[in-house]
C-alpha cells in the first residue's frame, strides 16, 4: 500500500466534512493520533468550541487480557454532550474497537445528537459494524503491519508504517 | 527472612499492602492514573465499565462506616460488584478464624479483597495465602499502614504544591498509635520530600522514629514554623486513658491546630486531616473550615485515588 | 547391654578433653575410655569415625506441653523430638494447665516422662499457685517430688513482697530460683523489641527497660535474700552489663539466652513473620552482638532451646495476636555449631554451653563423659547439612524462624543411661 502525504489526506479530510458541518458540531479527537487530528481539523475548520479529547483506556475491551494502560490521560469535553452533533476523530480505523469504546465513553458525558466518525486512514479489518462517515485514504492493510500517527517537535504530523511487534 | 509480596516477578503492584518499598515512579503513576478518574467523577455518569464483572470483598474486621464507603463508591464506580463483611461480629466470634473467612470468599471467586483489621500486618497474612490471581488492598491494618490515605495526601498535596522537592511537611499529633502516619512518612520520603517533621508529646511519638527520616518536634510552635503541608492526626479518646495525656483541654491547649498556631507555618500553607476530625481536640473549627483547609478535597480526590489502586491491581 | 563406641572424637567440656578415643558402656555407665576392660564383649559396636562424641545435651527450657496443652504437642512427640536432637536431659518450666505447683503434678508428669524411657526429665517448680504471683508453693515438698529448682515461666509476679518471700523461701531450702526478667506493665501490649522495626511496622513494643528494671529488682532481692538465682533468656546488652557486674561481685548467679536470640535480631521479622514472635522479643543487632559477646566471656552460662511447640492456627495470624514461641530442641545443636563456626569458638568452649554448664546449673550429674558416668551421649555428624521443614522435625511444632534453612550437624546416635534412644537408619 502506498501511502499519499499526510498533510494533503488532512486536507482532503477537513474539506470533506466543512460542507456536513452545521451550527451545532463540535468535534472529539481519540488520544493520542485522533487528538492531534482533531486540534488541526479545529483550526482548519474555523470552529469556535475547543475540541474535546477522549481517553478510552477505561472503556478498553482488553483490560482482563492486557490491563491498565500505564499511561492514562485525563479526558476533557469541554461543551456539553447533550444534543451536540459530534465529530469523532482517529487517526486509523482497524478493527473498530477502540470507536466502540470512545462512543460508550462519549455517552457517559451525556446524549449526542448524533455521532459521525471521520478518519484519515481505514485499514480496513473490521471487527465490528462501524464504518467511517469522512475518510481520507481507504486500503487493505497486511495484519502484520501496523500504522501509527506521529507528531514531531515542531508539531508535523506524519503517518508512519511498521511491523508489529 | 520474608520478601516484600506487593510487587510481583514482573515488578508491578500485585497488592498494596503498604508505602514501603514502592518506588517514586509507582506512587507518581498511580497519582497519574487517578488524575484520569478524577476527570471521570466530575461527569454526568460517574461510572466507568472498566471491572465490570469482578468480585470486590469489603472485608472489615474493625468497624469504620467512612472507609468502607469509600472504597464500596470507588469500586462501583468501575463497574466492579462490590459486597461488604463485618466480621468483627459473625465469624469471628464463631470460632471461624480470619484465614478460614478468606478461603470461604476466595472460593466465592473473589477477585480482589479490601482488608480492614485492628492487628499490624494482617493484610501482609492475607495476602500472602490468597490465590495469585487475587489482589488485596490494605485499607489500614493496627498501627502499621494506610496506604491508600497516603496516596491521597499526596495526590492532594501534588495538586496544591505541584512540587514535592521544596517542601516542609510536617504531621501532628498521635504519629504512635497512627497507621496514617507511617504511610504518610514512607510516601513522603519516597517522593523527595526534603523535610518531613512529625509533631507530638513523646509519650505519642514511638521510639527511633527519626530512622524512618523525620525530624522530631515535641514543641508545636517550633515544629510548624515555616511549614508548607500541615497533616493533622486524629486523636482516639481513648488516649486520655493508659497515662498517655492528662487531659483533652491540655492536648488541645498545647497541640491542637489553632490560627494563631497555624499562622507559625507558611502562609500559604494547606491543612489536612484525614477523618473523622475531633473539632477542638486536634483541630478548632476556626481551622477545619478556614480557607487553608482542604480536607473537603481530600475526601473526593480519596474516591479517584482508590479508582486508581483498584484498576492498576485488577489488570496486574 | 554392653555398647563399644570406636574411633569417635571425644568431646568432653567437663574435663576440657578433645580427641579421639573408645568409649566403653555397660550397665548404663561409661565404664572405660581408651582401653577395652577385661573380658568386655559388646552386644553392640558403634563406628563413631568422623564424628563427634559429646555429652548427651542438657537443655534448660522445654515446654512438653504436658498436662493441658496436648493439642500443641505431647509428652512423646516432644520427648522423641529431645532425642532426635541429642538432648538427654531436659528442665521444663511450670506453665502447663494445671501449672507444676502440686507435687502430685510432678509425679505425675515424671512417672509418664521416665515410662518413655527417652530424655530425663527436670521438672522446674512453680513459685506461686497457680503461677499466679500471689502464694507461695510447697516448695519443699515439690523438690521432693522431684522438682530441681523454682521458677514462675513467663508469667509476671507484680508484687513485688511476694518476690522477696519466695526469694526467701527458696533460700531457706537453698533451692535455686530461675527468673526472667521482664517488667510486667512495660511490656503488657508490647510484641516486638520496641525499637526500629516495631516502630516501622506498627508493633506495640517492649522496651529494653523492661528488661533491665526487672534485672534490677531481682538482683537487689537476691543481694537481699542470699536467694540462687538462674536469670533466665536475657535479651538486651543493658541487661547483660548488669550481669556481668553482678558476677563480678560475687553474687551467686547464673544466666542463659535462647539459641535463637545468638543468631537473629529485629531484622529478621520482615514483614510479619510470626515465626519471630518469640519471648522475650528479638533484639537489635546490637544487643544480639552483645549477647555473641558475653557468651564468649562465659557471662552467659548457658544456651537453651526454649522450645515451645506451637500449632500453625496460633501462628496463622496477624503477628500481635500470634502466639508466641518457636520448636527448638531439634535446632540446638546445629545452632551452637554455627555459633561456634561464626566466631570461632573451641567446640570444648561451645558445648560446654549446652553440656557441663547448664547440668552444673540444674545440679544434675549429666553432662560430663568420665568412667563411672551415667552414659548419657550424643554422637553427631559435624559435616552433615540438613534442611529445617515440617518433615524433617520430630516435634509437633514445626515452627521456627529457621524453616527453609539449611544447618550443619546432624545427630546420629543418641544414649540415655546406656541405651540407644535414638538412631536414624
Amino acid at each position: 500500500m502506498e501511502m499519499p502525504d499526510t498533510n494533503l489526506l488532512l486536507k482532503n479530510l477537513a474539506e470533506e466534512i466543512r460542507p456536513a458541518m452545521n451550527g451545532n458540531t463540535c468535534i472529539v479527537g481519540i488520544h493520542t493520533g485522533g487528538a492531534w487530528l482533531a486540534e488541526k481539523l479545529h483550526g482548519m475548520l474555523g470552529l469556535k468550541t475547543p475540541p474535546g479529547l477522549l481517553d478510552i483506556s477505561f472503556y478498553r475491551d482488553d483490560f482482563g487480557r492486557i490491563g491498565l494502560h500505564p499511561e492514562v490521560k485525563r479526558s476533557e469535553i469541554p461543551f456539553d454532550v447533550d444534543d451536540t452533533d459530534i465529530i469523532l476523530v482517529d487517526d486509523v480505523l482497524h478493527t473498530g474497537r477502540t470507536v466502540r469504546a470512545a462512543i460508550n465513553e462519549l455517552f457517559d458525558y451525556g446524549r449526542p445528537a448524533r455521532i459521525r466518525l471521520a478518519v484519515l486512514v481505514d485499514r480496513g479489518g473490521r471487527e465490528l459494524p462501524i464504518e467511517p462517515t469522512f475518510c481520507a485514504f481507504r486500503g487493505v492493510l497486511d495484519e502484520e503491519k501496523m500504522i501509527d500517527l506521529v507528531r514531531n517537535d515542531s508539531g508535523l504530523l506524519e503517518l508512519k508504517f511498521r511491523s508489529r511487534e | 527472612m520474608q520478601k516484600n509480596i506487593q510487587i510481583n516477578q514482573h515488578g508491578e503492584l500485585q497488592h498494596l499492602l503498604t508505602i514501603e518499598g514502592l518506588p517514586a515512579s509507582m506512587l507518581h503513576h498511580i497519582l497519574d492514573t487517578a488524575e484520569s478518574f478524577v476527570g471521570v467523577t466530575e461527569r454526568e455518569v460517574k461510572k466507568v465499565p472498566l471491572l465490570r464483572g469482578k468480585a470486590i470483598f469489603n472485608l472489615f474486621f474493625e468497624p469504620s462506616t467512612r472507609t468502607r464507603t469509600t472504597f464500596e463508591i470507588a469500586a462501583k464506580r468501575l463497574s466492579a460488584d462490590v459486597l461488604n463483611l463485618n466480621i468483627s461480629a459473625s465469624s469471628q466470634s464463631k470460632g471461624e478464624t480470619m484465614l478460614d473467612t478468606v478461603n470461604n470468599l476466595s472460593a466465592m471467586q473473589a477477585d480482589m479483597f479490601i482488608v480492614r483489621h485492628s492487628q499490624s500486618g494482617a493484610a501482609h497474612l492475607i495476602a500472602r495465602h490468597v490465590a495469585p490471581e487475587i489482589h488485596v488492598i490494605n485499607a489500614g491494618d493496627g498501627r502499621h499502614a494506610h496506604p491508600t490515605q497516603a496516596l491521597l495526601d499526596m495526590y492532594t498535596i501534588r495538586h496544591y504544591k505541584r512540587d514535592f522537592h521544596e517542601l516542609k511537611v510536617a504531621i501532628v499529633g498521635d504519629v504512635m498509635h497512627s497507621r496514617v502516619a507511617r504511610s504518610q512518612i514512607h510516601a513522603l520520603t519516597t517522593l523527595g520530600v526534603p523535610e518531613v517533621r512529625v509533631i507530638a508529646p513523646r509519650t505519642l511519638l514511638p521510639r527511633g522514629v527519626e530512622k524512618l527520616g523525620v525530624h522530631p518536634y515535641d514543641d508545636m510552635k517550633k515544629g510548624l514554623k515555616d511549614v508548607d503541608v500541615l497533616l493533622m492526626l486524629r486523636l482516639q479518646n481513648e488516649r486520655m486513658q493508659g497515662a498517655l495525656l492528662p487531659s483533652a483541654q491540655e492536648y488541645f491547649k498545647y497541640y491542637g491546630l489553632t490560627p494563631e498556631k497555624l499562622a507559625l507555618a507558611r502562609p500559604d500553607a494547606i491543612v489536612m486531616h484525614p477523618g473523622p476530625m475531633n473539632r477542638g481536640l486536634e483541630i478548632d473549627s476556626a481551622v477545619a473550615d478556614g480557607p487553608q483547609s482542604v480536607i473537603l478535597p481530600q475526601v473526593t480526590f480519596g474516591i479517584a485515588v482508590r479508582m486508581a489502586v483498584m484498576s492498576i491491581l485488577a489488570g496486574n | 547391654m554392653k555398647i563399644h563406641i570406636g574411633n569417635g572424637r571425644l568431646i568432653d567440656p567437663a574435663s576440657a578433653t578433645d580427641r579421639v578415643a573408645d568409649l566403653f558402656i555397660a550397665a548404663g555407665r561409661i565404664v572405660s575410655i581408651d582401653e577395652k576392660p577385661e573380658g568386655f564383649h559388646a552386644n553392640q559396636e558403634i563406628d563413631a569415625s568422623g564424628q563427634i562424641v559429646c555429652p548427651g545435651l542438657v537443655d534448660l527450657s522445654v515446654r512438653l506441653r504436658e498436662p493441658g496443652f496436648e493439642y500443641r504437642a505431647t509428652l512423646e512427640s516432644e520427648m522423641q523430638a529431645a532425642v532426635a536432637g541429642g538432648v538427654t536431659s531436659l528442665a521444663c518450666p511450670p506453665d502447663t494447665d494445671p501449672p507444676l505447683d502440686e507435687p502430685g503434678l510432678v509425679e505425675m508428669l515424671k512417672h509418664k516422662a521416665k515410662n518413655l524411657n527417652l530424655a530425663h526429665v527436670y521438672p522446674i517448680g512453680a513459685m506461686t499457685q497457680g503461677l499466679l504471683g500471689a502464694d507461695l508453693t510447697e516448695m519443699a515438698e515439690l523438690r521432693d517430688a522431684g522438682c530441681m529448682a523454682f521458677c514462675h515461666a513467663d508469667k509476671p509476679i507484680t508484687n513485688t513482697l511476694v518476690m522477696m518471700r519466695a526469694m526467701q523461701y527458696a533460700a531457706t531450702f537453698d533451692l535455686s530460683v530461675w527468673l526472667r526478667a521482664q517488667d510486667a506493665s512495660l511490656s503488657r501490649i508490647g510484641v516486638a523489641h520496641e525499637g526500629e522495626v516495631a516502630t516501622r511496622l506498627g508493633l506495640p513494643g517492649i522496651p529494653t527497660v523492661a528488661e533491665t528494671i526487672a534485672l534490677s529488682k531481682i538482683l537487689m532481692l537476691a543481694r537481699d535474700t542470699g536467694a540462687r538465682i538462674h536469670l533466665c533468656r536475657i535479651s538486651s546488652s543493658e541487661g547483660l552489663e548488669m550481669v556481668r557486674e553482678a558476677k563480678r561481685e560475687g553474687l551467686p548467679v547464673t544466666c542463659d539466652v535462647s539459641a535463637n536470640h545468638v543468631h537473629l535480631s529485629e531484622m529478621d521479622i520482615g514483614f510479619f513473620d510470626s515465626n519471630c514472635h518469640l519471648v522475650p522479643p528479638l533484639r537489635s543487632l546490637r544487643d544480639r552482638d552483645a549477647i555473641r559477646r558475653a557468651l564468649a566471656e562465659g557471662v552467659i552460662d548457658a544456651i537453651c532451646s526454649d522450645h515451645t511447640p506451637v500449632d500453625d492456627d496460633a501462628k496463622l495470624l496477624p503477628f500481635g495476636e500470634s502466639e508466641a514461641g518457636a520448636t527448638g530442641l531439634e535446632l540446638l545443636l546445629p545452632l551452637v555449631l554455627k555459633w561456634a563456626e561464626d566466631d570461632r569458638i573451641p567446640l570444648v568452649e561451645a558445648l560446654a554451653r549446652i553440656t557441663s554448664r547448664p547440668a552444673g546449673i540444674l545440679g544434675i550429674e549429666a553432662g560430663a563423659i568420665a568412667v563411672g558416668k551415667p552414659a548419657d551421649l550424643c554422637i553427631y555428624d559435624p559435616e552433615q547439612y540438613w534442611k529445617v521443614e515440617p518433615k524433617s522435625l520430630k516435634s509437633q511444632g514445626k515452627n521456627t524462624p529457621f524453616l527453609g534453612y539449611e544447618v550443619k550437624g546432624k545427630v546420629i546416635c543418641t544414649l540415655v543411661d546406656g541405651h540407644i534412644v535414638h538412631r536414624p537408619h
